[in-house]
């Protein structure tokens, strides 16, 4: 019985360490979502795809062309930024005007042209990178440093996200616009600038998801409707636009689908977070962080 | 108006005497496609025009397929009796998601995001239960023992499914007419206007909207079921999940939302298109037709927002207007 215990208690930390690893892609998923909506009030339905094509940059990047991994990355990381600055430029600017739900059901059209224009393009395989990091055993616990790497390059990515926005004029542009977007143009900042700036910045760390998710996940058209609703949830549940609270959402969530998974399959981790989310829907509909009125 | 119901009841005849005179399976077989996809972008656009953009209807219509066919294959249910009870499934599932959004003022975004995941989560359950529903393999109703076809509700001529189809699509269309025609409409019209100025008229905000709701999302579980019992196959990609709510609300844009007809001009559309596609490109075509849909949804959404059928109508009652400028113009779906 002792010992039962003791290896039960030895998964469980293992899942709760892994469920904060997976915590840190998915609050970088959440983090970019969040700066685009909170900046220019639109929410990119299409957010998981950009990821995927990303995904099949790296592919490309590595297997074909056979460029080292840390070098194909920031090629992919820009090339999805320009990906999402292209979306901005294409899409939502003819839009700005429409109702917001126009906007929405546009980055709708735009999922459906990523994943079909996938699986036309690299068909419906699946593949990967055929990088097998090690694994990192610590004590009776095992960690893949695909993992480990994935949360520290997240973290890094946030951090870096957070200094750009609080330390550079356009930073300090990007979050006055977020705040009030009929007087910033008459403080010379320039929205159109701003927006596509911050799509592009959107698109990047949907690029950083990519190369960080393609190493521990096979690429396939399909693959962002694994991660895209659990994207949406988090920032639903933390408030859209609210960066802290879509951060701490992500970890809440991340825990829940770990520890789901601990006891069955990992599908019931994501009804466990659905209900959870249905809950909470009820508790705070605002938002996490958000003060009941 | 004596001379339009006149109208309606020709054009109703004629097709229900389409099947008898022009017998080729393949087109009737595309007939009962239409008159089914029809019936369920009918019923995601009578909440859809009020501005409540639901992306959960893939969840629904996954869950009137799956219910029925589970019911039918484990517990040896009749769909006579597995069809309303799955219907009640999602009607279930659709007030438990949709009074917390209603009751908490969620719109919008919010509104689209919550349901979006609703999908997502009816998809990963089906796949989750995989020792039940066959996963992302699919799942097929198993045959009718010979002479209880009727109580398994599984035809083999494609006639008697085009009629059933047609009923249930005429069905669809009586009850958009009958909403269009109520307090409801009103009182949803109201509600998309604004909801404190609808509230502080005497409208109950919330059960309006659960009521629209309720029908809309029971109406898509029986368009799922008879999907199922029609193809007798039926997969989480093809009833359930995102890609299945986007080709609703694709469908119902590209027709246009606001006129009853609308849905089924995008039915038609749609299924033609990709049939047309897969006739002439065979397996090579796989994806080519979604790509279509995008580039048209995208195109539609930022120069077209009233819809085909929308537009054509507009240009018909007021041909001197220019179709730009007119006031729904400018505000299609949710009208803020």
């Amino acid at each position: 019985m002792q010992s039962f215990l003791n290896i039960f208690d030895i998964y469980l930390l293992e899942a709760v360490i892994n469920g904060i690893l997976l915590g840190g892609v998915l609050a970088l998923l959440a983090l970019g979502l969040n700066l685009i909506f909170g900046v220019i009030d639109v929410t990119w339905i299409c957010y998981a795809e950009l990821v995927m094509i990303g995904m099949y940059g790296m592919y490309y990047l590595v297997q074909v062309f056979h460029l080292p991994y840390w070098a194909a990355a920031p090629l992919v990381i820009l090339l999805v930024a320009l990906l999402g600055a292209a979306l901005h430029f294409l899409v939502i600017a003819p839009l700005l005007t429409a109702p917001p739900i126009n906007q929405l059901l546009a980055t709708g059209g735009v999922l459906f042209i990523l994943q079909s224009f996938a699986t036309v393009a690299f068909g419906i395989d699946f593949r990967n990178l055929g990088i097998r990091l090690p694994v990192l055993a610590l004590g009776e616990m095992n960690f893949s440093y695909a993992r480990l790497l994935s949360f520290g390059a997240a973290l890094v990515g946030m951090v870096g996200v957070y200094l750009f926005l609080t330390r550079t004029f356009t930073g300090t542009a990007i979050r006055a616009i977020a705040q009030d977007r009929q007087i910033m143009p008459l403080m010379g900042v320039d929205p159109k600038r701003i927006y596509l700036v911050t799509s592009a910045i959107g698109g990047g760390l949907a690029g950083l998801a990519a190369c960080l998710l393609v190493l521990q996940y096979d690429v396939h058209p399909f693959v962002g409707l694994s991660f895209g609703p659990i994207t949406f949830l988090i920032c639903v549940l933390g408030g859209l636009g609210n960066f802290i609270g879509g951060f701490i959402a992500a970890f809440v969530f991340a825990e829940i689908i770990s520890l789901g998974g601990l006891f069955s399959d990992l599908e019931w981790g994501y009804v466990l977070a659905f209900a959870f989310f249905i809950i909470m829907m009820f508790i705070r509909p605002a938002g996490l962080l958000a003060r009941r009125s | 108006m004596n001379r339009q119901a006149a109208f309606w009841i020709i054009a109703l005849l004629a097709l229900v005497a389409l099947p008898f005179v022009h017998r080729d399976p393949y087109h009737l077989h595309v007939l009962v496609l239409i008159l089914i996809w029809s019936f369920a972008y009918t019923s995601w656009s009578i909440m859809g025009r009020f501005g409540l953009v639901s992306l959960g209807h893939g969840g629904f219509m996954g869950i009137g397929a799956y219910v029925t066919a589970l019911l039918w294959n484990h517990l040896g249910v009749s769909p006579w009796i597995g069809i309303p009870l799955s219907m009640a499934t999602a009607g279930v599932l659709a007030l438990v998601v949709a009074y917390p959004c209603f009751r908490f003022r969620i719109t919008g975004h919010y509104f689209v995001l919550v349901t979006l995941a609703l999908s997502g989560i009816v998809l990963q359950v089906i796949t989750a239960t995989r020792d039940y529903t066959g996963g992302s393999l699919g799942y097929t109703p198993q045959r009718a023992p010979s002479g209880k076809w009727l109580f398994a509700l599984q035809f083999d001529d494609k006639i008697t499914w085009y009629l059933i189809a047609l009923a249930v699509w005429v069905a669809g269309l009586v009850i958009w007419r009958a909403i269009d025609r109520s307090m409801i409409r009103h009182a949803m019209e109201a509600i998309s206007e604004d909801e404190d100025a609808a509230a502080a008229a005497g409208v109950n905000v919330t059960a309006e909207k659960l009521k629209i709701t309720l029908i809309s999302a029971l109406m898509t579980a029986l368009a799922g079921a008879l999907y199922c019992q029609y193809q007798m196959f039926i997969s989480p990609d093809t009833v359930s999940g995102i890609a299945v709510s986007l080709q609703m609300v694709f469908a119902a844009i590209v027709g246009g939302v606001y006129v009853a007809l609308g849905p089924t001009v995008g039915a038609v559309i749609t299924i033609v298109l990709a049939e047309v596609l897969r006739i002439s490109f065979g397996t090579k075509a796989v994806g080519w037709d979604n790509l279509v849909y995008g580039v048209l949804l995208v195109l539609f959404i930022i120069f077209l927002p009233k819809g085909i059928l929308g537009s054509v109508i507009d240009r018909i009652k007021s041909p001197r207007k220019p179709s730009r400028g007119h006031e729904q113009q400018t505000v299609p779906i949710a009208r803020r």
